[in-house]
Formats: structure tokens, sequence, C-alpha cells
């Protein structure tokens, strides 16, 4: 068995803040061989473990929203400390075709700033739809506008953008630009709408999924994904989260 | 041409390998997707009187030897239990595949009262796990570290249901074979040998154990050699049937494990390299060990290695 199992400490270079709440962490060294999509379990001995994608792989980093314990105790990380990380895990995005579409609810923006620089750096159109309750929860607008993707913002209270949902504009933005593929990252009820609308549009999707990841390896069965909405999109029953995800593909 | 069927009891296995318990054991839905995956027989989540979350993360790595775990038997409580058993038995048995229900419980009491619970759901085997090393802090020592104990739960679970019981046990105890018989004394029908191997994993770095529970239960390739030990041992002391457990994850390994004297084979941490398809790889692995080497029933193999 590899070193992928076991916790190898990173040192913080450089902590960005993102919005109120969000803060991403770059380290000072990569993430071998680790792809968009894909996670690692970061561990602060003494306060616990968690699953975050990763937003940038060499070097890496990690974009962290204070919700509770962990998330908290990370946002205080500061330049020079080190997190523990094993990973990375999982299986993330893949690109298929040369022009992507790419759906962000909240922090579901980091892993996909990543995906977006690798589309961009071998020249592919991406066009990018984030959404958030209001214009001060949006993160990562500039670094998608510096990448050159097309963006539509999206928020609840219309603060910023359309007034509304993500999926209220993917239509418009599959309208006017050919797009190949979705790639989404969010909460489960945006994903389960984007899945749905990808349907509709006859569009593969792929979409990142969050669960309860305590293994992290596939053994213990916590992230498995609920039979009734693997059934709603199409994904085969007794999806694991953290083995065969976070990203499922559907249609 | 070498075949793969396995009797056990009253029950026809397609092949002898069985999901273990603890591994992706915990809905209906995964339980059949391991099924449908080539497991010849299915071992649910351990599952004891109350609904338990578990230990917090850090529960579980991989390292270089295999694996360690401190879930902390995570589960909804017996209730809650039997409906997923009887949803779980009846996709089972459209697959032909037999469902073993696991149970835990704090006291000799409790083991009888699950027992009868989980019986409800009408599994082919109940077994009962009296050996898990993760819960010592909450439960005390585990019921499997002496003859006494061990044959105490199998009475009391003797009596508590008429379905056919198989007793898990651990393999850190100076004396597996005089526990065993202790267990068969009290009408146990088979042996599950064995569980995880008490252990700890420090993070030089971090200065502390890894698992937040401190210690944990090693399996995979490193318990391997244990394994087989106690299967030995086991198997020369009583003629119950052994469902062989612990660090196998290719044919060769499970080859071993029937020349040991396993009847059935567990297989849970290789689950991690491949998922599920992990028991069709294996099951093809032995497949082309018994022709490479002229075996064309498991039974050929049985206990071979002791002869
Ligand atoms: C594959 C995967 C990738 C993930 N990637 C990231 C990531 O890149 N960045 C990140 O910040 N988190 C990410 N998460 C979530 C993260 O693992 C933790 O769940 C989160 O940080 C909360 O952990 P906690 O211990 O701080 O608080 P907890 O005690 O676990 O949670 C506190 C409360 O906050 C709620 N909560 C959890 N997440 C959110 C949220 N986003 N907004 C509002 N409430 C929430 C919980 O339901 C709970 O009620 C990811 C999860 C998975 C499964
Ligand atoms: C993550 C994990 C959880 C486990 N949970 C249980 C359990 O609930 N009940 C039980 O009897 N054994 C449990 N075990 C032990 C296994 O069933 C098995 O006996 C042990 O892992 C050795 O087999 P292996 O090397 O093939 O994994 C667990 C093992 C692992 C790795
Ligand atoms: S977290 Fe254990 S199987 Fe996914």
């Amino acid at each position: 068995m590899s070193r992928q199992g076991l916790f190898d400490a990173y040192r913080v270079s450089q902590v960005r803040v993102e919005n109120d709440r969000t803060r991403t962490l770059v380290f000072e060294s990569p993430l071998p061989e680790s792809y968009p999509g894909q996670y690692v379990m970061a561990w602060l001995p003494g306060i616990g473990e968690k699953p975050f994608s990763i937003s940038g792989n060499d070097p890496l980093a990690l974009t962290v929203a204070d919700v509770g314990p962990v998330s908290h105790a990370l946002s205080l990380v500061r330049p020079g400390e080190r997190v523990w990380m094993r990973g990375p895990l999982g299986k993330g995005y893949e690109l298929i075709s040369q022009s992507h579409l790419l759906v962000g609810g909240g922090y579901g923006a980091a892993p996909l700033s990543l995906l977006a620089r690798q589309a961009r750096t071998i020249g592919h159109s991406v066009t990018v739809v984030l959404g958030a309750k209001t214009r001060d929860d949006l993160m990562m607008v500039a670094a998608f506008e510096e990448l050159g993707c097309a963006i539509y913002l999206t928020t609840e209270d219309g603060s910023a953008g359309v007034r509304g949902l993500v999926t209220d504009v993917i239509e418009q933005a599959c309208m006017e630009q050919h797009q190949g593929c979705i790639y989404a990252c969010g909460p489960t009820g945006m994903l389960t709408a984007v899945g749905k609308a990808a349907q509709l549009l006859e569009l593969p999707a792929q979409l990142s999924f969050e669960a309860l990841i305590r293994c992290g390896v596939g053994l213990c069965g916590s992230c498995e994904l609920p039979e009734d909405l693997c059934l709603t999109l199409g994904i085969s029953p007794g999806f694991l989260v953290c083995h065969d995800g976070p990203v499922a593909r559907v249609n | 041409m070498a075949g793969l069927a396995a009797d056990f009891l009253n029950l026809h296995l397609k092949n002898p390998l069985v999901l273990a318990s603890g591994i992706l054991g915990t809905s209906p839905s995964l339980m059949a997707r391991c099924a449908l995956a080539g497991a010849g027989g299915i071992t649910s989540k351990s599952c004891g009187p109350e609904p338990r979350a578990g230990h917090d993360n850090p529960v579980a790595l991989a390292w270089q030897g295999g694996v360690i775990n401190a879930i902390g038997l995570t589960n909804p409580g017996a209730q809650e239990e039997v409906s997923l058993l009887h949803e779980t038995r009846d996709r089972l048995k459209t697959l032909g595949v037999p469902l073993f229900a696991s149970i835990f419980a704090p006291t000799l009491e409790q083991f009888g009262e699950v027992a009868r619970v989980i019986a409800d759901a009408e599994p082919n085997l109940i077994e009962v796990n009296i050996s898990c090393p993760n819960v010592a802090s909450e439960f005390g020592t585990p019921f499997s570290a002496t003859a006494e104990m061990a044959a105490a739960v199998t009475r009391e679970v003797r009596r508590a249901v008429s379905l056919p019981i198989s007793i898990k046990l651990a393999p850190n105890v100076p004396m597996i074979g005089d526990l065993t018989h202790a267990v068969a004394e009290e009408g146990a029908d088979a042996i599950t040998a064995v569980n995880t191997m008490p252990a700890m994993l420090i993070d030089a770095y971090a200065g502390r154990p890894v698992l937040k529970n401190r210690t944990g239960g090693l399996s995979g390739p490193a318990l391997k050699p244990i394994a087989l030990r106690c299967v030995a041992e086991i198997a020369s002391r009583v003629s119950l049937p052994i469902i062989g457990t612990g660090g196998v994850s290719t044919g060769i390994d499970a080859a071993e494990m029937i020349m040991a004297g396993a009847t059935l084979v567990g297989v849970g941490s290789a689950v991690w390299e491949d998922g599920p398809a992990v028991f069709a790889r294996i099951a093809n692995e032995l497949t082309g060990f018994m022709v490479e080497t002229g075996y064309s029933q498991l039974g050929e193999m049985r206990g071979r290695a002791m002869r």
C-alpha cells in the first residue's frame, strides 16, 4: 500500500481571504499526482480531521469556510504553521470535450477554480456560473476573470448578478455558448437541480457531492449517497463519495 | 474444471469469499453492490442495542501493512437494523447470496436481547462479535478475552435464538484453541476468526497517536500470518466450520486460509484497493491457483497445511 493512507505535514506559506468566513490556505509544497475534484483529509492533531477539496495542487491550496470546530481551527492557521494531510483521495473531474460549463455554489467555487485553470492552460473555453446567498458570499470571481472565463453570477437576494439560483441561468449559459459538459460543486440540493437540468439539456454532467466522510478509503460505508438520490440522477446505487467520488458522472 | 462452490452449515455458496463485518455492511444497497460484485456471502456491520455514532476522526488509516481503524461500532441500533436487514435479505436472496447478521452488546443479557430482535429479519446466520478492540474504554474488556466469558455469551445467544450462530474471536488471546472448545461446548455452529489486532500508530512529527481513539484494530496484510495461526489452531481443536478472516487480498491468500482449515474466507480491508470488484478478482485468482496446482474442489485444500 502506498503512502496515500498516512499523514504528511504541510506548512502554510500564505493565507488569502476569499470572503467573510472563507480563507484559502496556500502551502509551501505541491500535492503530487493530484487533479481537480480530488480531496485531502486535513488533520489538526488534537482537534480533528475533515475532507477538503483541493483548490490548488502546485503548491497545494485548500479553501476553507469557517462553519464548525475543525474548519474554524483551520481558518486560524497562520503562515509557518502546519496541517497534516492524507491524500489525494477519491476521483475528481475529467475534462471531456473542448468547451466547459462550471457551476459552483458557495465554496464549490474552490475546486472549480483549479479545474478552470487546467482547462484554460490547454486552451479550452470555460464558462462559469457562481451562485451565493448575497454579493458578499460570492468568491473567487476575480480569479475566474483572470483566467479568461465567461462569468454568470446569481445571488438569492439579487445583490449581484441575476436574482435567483444557479439553475436559473444554466440554460441561458448553454444557449450562448455550445457546452460539452457541466461540472458542478456545491450543496446537494443544487447538485440535484443541476443534474436534472443537464438531463433536460441532454448534456453529460460531473457533480461533486459532500457526505459524512469518516474512513476516506471506501471501507466504513458512512459516505454512501442516498439510494433515492442515486436513482433520481442515474448514479449506480451504493455510490461511495469518498472512493467512487466525490465526483459522480451522470448522463 | 476447478469449482469454488462452498458448503457451509446448511448453506450453499457460489464461492467461499464473504464480505467481513464492518466493511460496507451498512445498507441494503451497499450489501447488494458487494453481492453483485461477486461476494459469495455478506456480513452486515455489527449492530448493538442502541444507536451509536462511533468515534471522532481520524477513525481509519491505510498504512504500509494494511489498515488500522477505530470506527467505534457505528450503528443505527437493533430496532432500525431489523428493517435494513429484512430489505437486504430479500435483495440478496434474489442473487442467491446468504446474509450473516453481526451483533454486539455491552452486557451478557443484552447479547441475548439483540440476537432476539435481529432474528426477526431471518438472516442465514447470526455472527456474534465479542471481539471489537475499540470500545474497551466504554464496555470494558472484550468478552473474547477469556474462555469463560466467551462461553457465557455463546450460551446466552444460543438460548435466545434457534438460527445458526458463529462466534467471532479476537487474535490476541493466549489459548485460542481452548477458548474455541468452550464456545463449541455451548452450542456455537461456526467460528469466525479473527477480528482486528489491537494496535497503535504514532505520527512522530505530530508527537501523538494518529487515531482520535489513540488505539485501533489492525487488519490487512500485517494480520494474515496471525490469522492463519489462529485458524489452524482452532481447526485442530474443534470440527466446527470456520470463516477464516484476516489479511486476505489475493486468491493465494484465500487458498492459504483454506489450507489452514477455513471453510469460508472473510475479506475486509482488501476492499480498500479495488472497491467491491476485489471479490471477482480474488475468486478468479483462486480458480487460477486451483487449476494450476490441480485442485478440483475447495475441500481438497481444506486443512491440508496442517496434516
Ligand atoms: C469531498 C468533500 C469536500 C469538501 N471540501 C470542502 C472545501 O473545499 N471547503 C470547505 O470549507 N469545506 C469542504 N467540505 C466540508 C468539510 O469537510 C466540513 O464538513 C466542514 O468544514 C465542517 O466541518 P467542521 O468540523 O468545521 O464543522 P461541523 O461540526 O462538521 O459542521 C458544523 C455545522 O455546519 C454545517 N455545515 C457544513 N458545511 C457547511 C457549509 N458549507 N455551509 C454552511 N454550513 C455548513 C454542518 O452541517 C454542521 O451543522 C468538504 C466535504 C467533503 C465531503
Ligand atoms: C473499517 C473496519 C471496520 C470493522 N468493523 C467491524 C465490525 O463492526 N464488526 C466486526 O466483527 N468486525 C469488524 N471489523 C473487522 C473485520 O470484520 C475483520 O475481522 C478484520 O478487518 C480482518 O480482516 P481483513 O484483514 O480482511 O480486514 C472491521 C474492520 C475494519 C477494517
Ligand atoms: S468514508 Fe468510509 S466508506 Fe467513505
